[in-house]
């Protein structure tokens, strides 16, 4: 079985999922971003696979993105440092970035690739739904891959519905209508979209992202969905941490009020 | 073989629409409705209307006569740098604010390179009393002083792009992450024949007008009512996609494309897409891209502002697969020659991006009875500074 569906299974608590860019801040640090976020005791991480172009994100993970891809990071640079994933972390991983990486690595390539490190399966926001169903879900499934699909408040129900279907894992809900780190915390507004997708019955769990950065907004968050993810407040603590390994763990416990 | 797009977005294996969730409800808003919108008696009157009152079309096709004379065949230019703004990119324009009111948006976001596309948007946008942001890149805005100024005079608010090389593409990513945060009242008017479907095939269908013209004109002139070839430049390929659109299908012409190739091809500072590209995605299509082999676009060099562009818009890239257009590469030297000449020979001073158009007139090798149609995109009092700079005037 896929480690995201036991995660969702076994959770005793709101689940947290935490994003961090490849090759960031330093190039060689993404193993020990990863060590550090499980003894924290993450449930899921998401690594960024820099891009040149992410329109879904905001200036935090841009920035992110180039200074990694400035020192050098690629596809097949991070599936060398993820050789050994297996070997040190549990907790499972996806894989978030953009389809363009991934079509000039070879879809395929790519997914078995995957598979042989230990991912468990990929965000690709620029991959919409109909492109995935036609091209991609058949050669993902082969290497027991789940493609998490994004909904927006603007998403109508009809389509949550086939997104649903075509789900695996767990559904990413995004908060607001923004891209990436644009706003912070939770309205009134935004509570009232997440009780109405919680009323909805779908059958896959969902984390809520975008504008999750504390206790208090994953707390919020996670009271009408499974979890939350976080990723630019994370990233702007990587960018100015002197100790990475003692502030990321500190940060994930925090956030799961395990300190 | 057909050269339009298909129902799903695609013209051969170039097109799509590979855009984030967030923007799939503003995209297919517009996918269900733009063919519907476009067709309407009352929408074709008022975009008609405006045409021809406010652009000034048509155009004239004139009959370039001392140019003719040196290439020892026939050449007519399309007159776009006479529309109102100085270049073909308003017949979009107008077109999409059209739309826009149809579809109930009140605010419009754009992007620019050299600030053309920006200046028709803010044009279009002062005419209907709508909200105007544009995105440029923050070089460009240094680059292009007198279109920032145009712009800001029209009303519009010009935000600098400054992630990434802070030029055109960059400029595009932040219209799109502006649609994004404002997806409800916004309508985003892209310059070219580039974004997600229907964005392409909604754009060069607006830029049409461009060939219908020319094949009523010839018609008049020369009592026919195709060219042996149309000439045009294409860095996304909007002028292209327009001149080309009625002759797509007609065997006796020859689609002829100029792309930037900078200082070279070979030099590493170049936008020559359809020669140093590969299939890739960026800003929602799949097409022809310049990029790396881990997939990282790569930053295109150009004289003209308004080629330095690392894609093609998809369906140019499935004519140059398909070998229904011819590509060359143009240099910026040859660029400012056939500038230059144009402006000696004819007294007309063109854009940098038609001059390379101009530029494979002595590459054609055109027989002296067959006609040559020239899409003069533009015209050059924008690029004063660099043809003062670079023909030491």
């Amino acid at each position: 079985m896929n480690r995201i569906s036991t995660v969702f299974e076994k959770a005793s608590g709101p689940i947290l999922n935490v994003y961090a860019t490849a090759g960031f801040p330093k190039l060689g640090d993404t193993m020990l971003v990863l060590e550090a976020l499980q003894e924290g005791g993450v449930d899921i991480i998401e690594i960024g696979m820099p891009y040149s172009d992410p329109v879904a994100d905001g200036e935090t993970i841009q920035q992110s993105n180039q200074i990694s891809l400035d020192q050098g990071m690629t596809v097949a640079l991070l599936f060398e440092q993820l050789k050994d994933l297996r070997k040190k972390v549990q907790v499972p991983v996806l894989l978030m970035g953009y389809i363009n990486p991934v079509l000039q690595f070879g879809v395929e390539r790519f997914c078995q690739k995957c598979q042989e490190v230990g991912v468990d399966g990929l965000i690709l926001p620029d991959l919409p739904m109909a492109e995935y169903e036609a091209e991609y879900r058949e050669v993902f499934e082969k290497y027991g891959l789940y493609n998490i699909f994004l909904i927006t408040p603007q998403t109508k129900d009809k389509r949550i519905h086939q997104i649903d279907a075509v789900s695996k894992g767990f559904i990413y809900m995004v908060s607001s209508a923004s891209t990436t780190g644009a706003k912070s915390g939770i309205s009134s507004e935004q509570a009232l979209y997440f009780d109405r997708i919680n009323q909805m019955n779908l059958k896959n769990p969902r984390l809520i992202g975008f504008g999750i950065s504390d206790r208090e907004s994953f707390l919020k968050a996670s009271s009408s969905a499974s979890g939350a993810i976080i990723g630019s407040a994370f990233v702007k603590l990587l960018a100015k941490s002197s100790d990475l390994k003692k502030d990321i763990i500190a940060f994930v416990r925090e956030i799961k009020g395990t300190n | 073989m057909t050269y339009q797009v298909d129902e799903k977005g695609y013209y051969g294996e170039f097109g799509g629409a590979f855009i984030p969730e967030m923007l799939y409800p503003n995209v297919e808003e517009l996918r269900t409705h733009y063919l519907e919108i476009m067709n309407e008696p009352s929408f074709q009157q008022e975009f008609h209307d405006l045409l021809r009152d406010f652009v000034g079309r048509p155009t004239p096709l004139f009959a370039a006569k001392r140019l003719s004379e040196k290439y020892q065949t026939q050449i007519f230019l399309k007159r776009e740098d006479l529309c109102h703004t100085g270049a073909h990119k308003v017949n979009n324009t107008i077109g999409q604010i059209l739309v826009a009111k149809r579809l109930g948006k009140n605010k419009i976001v754009a992007e620019t390179g050299a600030g053309q596309h920006g200046v028709a948007t803010a044009t279009v946008c002062a005419l209907m009393g709508l909200e105007c942001i544009v995105y440029m890149g923050a070089i460009d805005i240094e680059r292009q002083a007198p279109n920032v100024a145009r712009m800001r005079m029209l009303g519009a608010k010009v935000v600098a792009a400054q992630s990434g090389s802070k030029t055109l593409k960059d400029a595009t990513n932040e219209a799109m992450r502006h649609w994004i945060n404002n997806p409800v009242d916004t309508h985003y008017i892209i310059g070219s024949v580039v974004g997600p479907h229907p964005y392409p095939d909604m754009v060069a269908r607006f830029q049409s007008v461009i060939s219908e013209e020319i094949k009523t004109q010839l018609m008049e002139k020369e009592g026919r009512n195709y060219p042996d070839y149309v000439l045009a430049c294409v860095g996304g390929g909007s002028n292209a996609a327009g001149a080309f659109y009625h002759f797509l299908d007609e065997p006796r012409t020859q689609l002829i494309a100029a792309e930037a190739a900078g200082q070279g091809v070979g030099t590493g500072h170049s936008a020559a897409t359809t020669f140093l590209g590969k299939s890739g995605v960026l800003h929602g299509s799949r097409s022809l891209l310049m990029q790396t082999e881990d997939g990282q676009v790569i930053e295109p060099y150009s004289i003209s502002a308004g080629l330095d562009y690392p894609g093609i818009g998809p369906m140019h890239a499935h004519l140059f697969k398909t070998g229904r257009a011819h590509f060359y590469d143009i240099t910026d030297e040859e660029a400012l020659d056939s500038a230059l000449e144009l402006s000696q020979l004819e007294g007309i001073i063109p854009a940098l991006e038609s001059a390379h158009a101009l530029a494979v007139l002595p590459k054609l090798q055109a027989k002296p009875q067959e006609i040559v149609v020239i899409n003069l995109s533009g015209r050059g009092d924008k690029d004063l500074a660099t043809y003062q700079q670079r023909l030491k005037l």
